[in-house]
């Protein structure tokens, strides 16, 4: 069948503003509708794109909207590729645990929320150093 | 620009907060000016109805722990109602069950206050 064989590869270019969320997540969505994802994975998927974007804006671009995120969605064998690339100051996890939530909710660490979500939503999360100044966040979705 | 919308009314001596449309780190600060105003006005029992939220981020989510224990302190609380279940999942996920009330109607949500007022 076609759909098993189909494959793409598309890229949105954009400023480093919260404003542009909104505009990721229907990038998202339309690339994870196209390649056959229920309703509710199209959801985790579009929910880890922006909170792997909200870091970056938060985290690597320190709220300066003059920062471009460049985000490459690649659709091949069942397996939805979106990798999230910046150049803004190098974020490195190492390894972060999962956080106890009930002790999140007590000291109010509001941040690091999204990480656990994009682990918890995605099957695959990878951070990498792609040169001095660039950094990129893949994270995986395979259609089950 | 992402669509969301604030509106708070009072219900007896609770406040509701109706949120609508996509509630992420772009329109969390629009929630967030809506609790410093309750809570200058000393209004902390509040309910927020999500009846027409499509989409919530951990930012969105944030703006709720930031703000519980300043209503709670004021024996008052958050508590959350009318919730669709693709928003609840992401609540779920993060541990809110455990600290929060959740029902599935606001008036369950208003008379909890009351029956404890």
């Amino acid at each position: 069948m076609n759909v098993i064989n189909k494959k793409f590869e598309r890229e949105l270019i954009v400023k480093s503003s919260t404003d542009n969320l909104s505009i990721i997540r229907e990038f998202t969505k339309t690339a994870a509708v196209e390649s056959g994802f229920s309703d509710e994975t199209v959801g985790k998927i579009i929910l880890a794109v922006d909170e792997a974007c909200t870091n970056v804006i938060k985290h690597a671009y320190k709220y300066s909207p003059e920062g471009e995120i460049l985000i490459t969605i690649n659709f091949e064998n069942q397996k939805f590729t979106i990798s999230i690339t910046d150049e803004g100051t190098r974020f490195n996890p190492g390894n972060v645990p999962d956080p106890d939530l009930k002790e999140y909710h007590k000291q109010k660490r509001i941040g690091g929320l999204g990480m656990f979500l994009m682990k918890k939503l995605m099957d695959d999360v990878k951070y990498i150093n792609l040169s001095e100044n660039k950094n990129q966040v893949v994270l995986v979705k395979y259609i089950s | 620009m992402a669509d969301f919308n604030v509106n708070v009314r009072g219900v007896g001596s609770v406040s509701v907060i109706d949120v609508k449309g996509y509630l992420d780190a772009h329109t969390a600060p629009e929630l967030e000016n809506a609790f410093n105003k309750l809570i200058n006005d000393a209004k902390f029992q509040v309910v927020v109805n999500f009846n027409d939220l499509s989409y919530i981020s951990s930012a969105g989510l944030g703006v709720f722990m930031a703000y519980v224990e300043t209503m709670r302190d004021n024996s008052g609380d958050i508590k959350f109602s009318n919730m669709k279940d693709n928003v609840y999942n992401i609540f779920d996920l993060l541990g809110f069950p455990m600290l929060y009330e959740f029902f599935d109607q606001e008036t369950e949500a208003v008379n909890k206050f009351n029956d404890k007022g």
